[in-house]
């Protein structure tokens, strides 16, 4: 239920803050989102959507920062960590 | 998919799985508190890997699972009596009532549509101006502020015939409930994410100092949950009773400043009946006064039923972390996902039909 999809913003559509939408790819599949909650969001970004709505942008940063901790914990010695891209699709 | 695949690493997770072995010198007792979160914990087998003193139990983050009979009742009475078109989740229409389910009311010639968004629920009350339209609202923290924009976006568009049937429940009074109650043995939690997105993490700490249990905001996948264990385990095992952030791509401290914002323009907290566990004071939104012509209950004169709907559900039990789905006696033989007595057995992050779809042969071999 509190399911939310990280998808990318590729279109956005209107600048009202309540009506404000982009267009988001799934891995290809590509949906109608409102980024009234997200004003911060621009083309290119990553959103977590929840029911049509985003509601949060993914922080690249953080999410490579989550990587470097387990690393740097310890915990993974010996792990070839696949590297993180914000870049990518 | 990005920001999926690289948490799902098979490497990382074994390693994080033995990272908590080794850490790990007493047992404890964790609850998860997202549908979510159980749901991926028992699809990717997460609790097989875990040293055997480590128990996770599931909580009550499943609003399919927690909303009242009660308000089951009345979704199926706009939809058959008022002939209003009910707009839902998939999840909630065989979910039991006092009564019949929805999806029997659907049967019976009721207009009950399921929609992905309750933003679809405002476009179908526009094209149906001649019907009245109600979206049932269910749902956590992280749902709210897309049912109180379905209010604003039907406030702007003038639309007259939408509505909504509300049961906004909220975590944070749950997780006091759980651990206040005599027989808790939750020790820590795996705060859940989503929630947090949206409301920040500013609740958690007076709960962790009060209750001294370690709370970790942790993200769905497979490396998210493990990492939220053994933060919470590191913190058990050092008697430390903090407020970690193992999600932090996607949740900041103040949470979302915007959607808390809408929240709280349609929103206002009341207290709320949950299915299985029964009231829990200030643990619920309801429609402020303003927007009353927005809400259901004030549109309609709605019936107000009492009963437990199904006395062998032992879901409350669950969804405190007493008991686990295998517990009960009904698990799999009077009760399945095709005929539910619970709604932890309806709902796809209940606890329930998690162990029933992936759990089956596992309990089947245990009763042999």
């Amino acid at each position: 239920m509190c399911l939310a999809v990280p998808g990318k913003v590729v279109e956005i559509i209107g600048d009202d803050p309540l009506l404000r939408s982009a267009k988001v790819s799934f891995a290809g599949v590509v949906k109608l989102v409102s980024l009234t909650c997200t004003p911060e969001a621009k083309l290119g970004d990553f959103v977590l959507v929840h029911v049509g709505v985003a509601i949060s942008t993914v922080d690249p940063k953080e999410a490579e920062e989550t990587f470097r901790y387990l690393k740097e914990m310890g915990e993974l010695d010996g792990i070839d960590l696949a590297p993180v891209n914000p870049a990518a699709p | 998919m990005k920001y999926v695949d690289e948490y799902r690493d098979a490497a990382l997770v074994h390693q994080l799985a033995a990272a908590i072995a080794r850490v790990t010198t007493r047992p404890w007792t964790i609850m998860e508190i997202c549908g979510g979160q159980t749901h991926a914990i028992v699809k990717f087998g997460l609790d097989e890997l875990l040293p055997k003193n480590i128990t996770l139990v599931h909580g009550p983050g499943c609003p399919v699972c927690v909303t009242s009979a009660e308000l089951i009742d009345q979704a199926v009475d706009l939809a058959l009596k008022h002939g209003a078109i009910l707009c839902s989740f998939g999840d909630m229409l065989r979910v039991p009532g006092n009564g019949i389910d929805l999806l029997t009311a659907k049967a019976r010639g009721a207009d009950v549509r399921i929609v992905y968004s309750p933003l679809d629920a405002v476009t179908i009350a526009l094209e149906n101006p001649a019907k009245q339209v109600v979206f049932f609202a269910v749902g956590f923290e992280t749902t709210a502020p897309a049912n109180a924009m379905s209010v604003l976006r039907a406030e702007r568009e003038k639309v007259k015939n939408f509505s909504i049937l509300t049961s906004h429940v909220l975590v944070p009074p749950a997780m006091r409930a759980i651990l206040g109650s005599p027989d808790n043995r939750v020790q820590g939690f795996l705060a859940a994410g989503h929630v947090c997105t949206i409301m920040g993490t500013s609740e958690y700490g007076p709960i962790a100092r009060e209750f001294k249990a370690p709370i970790i905001i942790t993200g769905f996948e497979p490396v998210d949950i493990l990492e939220g264990i053994l933060l919470c385990v590191k913190q058990l095992e050092s008697g430390r009773a903090e407020v970690e952030n193992a999600y932090s791509r996607a949740v900041r401290t103040e949470g979302n400043v915007h959607a808390r914002k809408i929240v709280e323009q349609v929103f206002e907290v009341c207290d709320r009946d949950w299915r299985g566990i029964g009231v829990i004071p200030q643990s619920g939104l309801a429609v402020r006064p303003a927007y009353a012509h927005y809400d259901a209950n004030q549109c309609f004169l709605l019936p107000h039923t009492n009963g437990s709907a199904c006395t062998e559900c032992i879901s409350g039990e669950i969804m405190r972390g007493v008991k686990k789905p295998h517990d009960c006696p009904a698990f799999g033989k009077r009760c399945t996902p095709e005929q539910p007595l619970g709604a932890p057995m309806v709902s796809s992050e209940g606890a329930c039909a998690a162990y029933y779809r992936y759990r089956s042969r596992a309990v089947e071999s245990a009763a042999v």
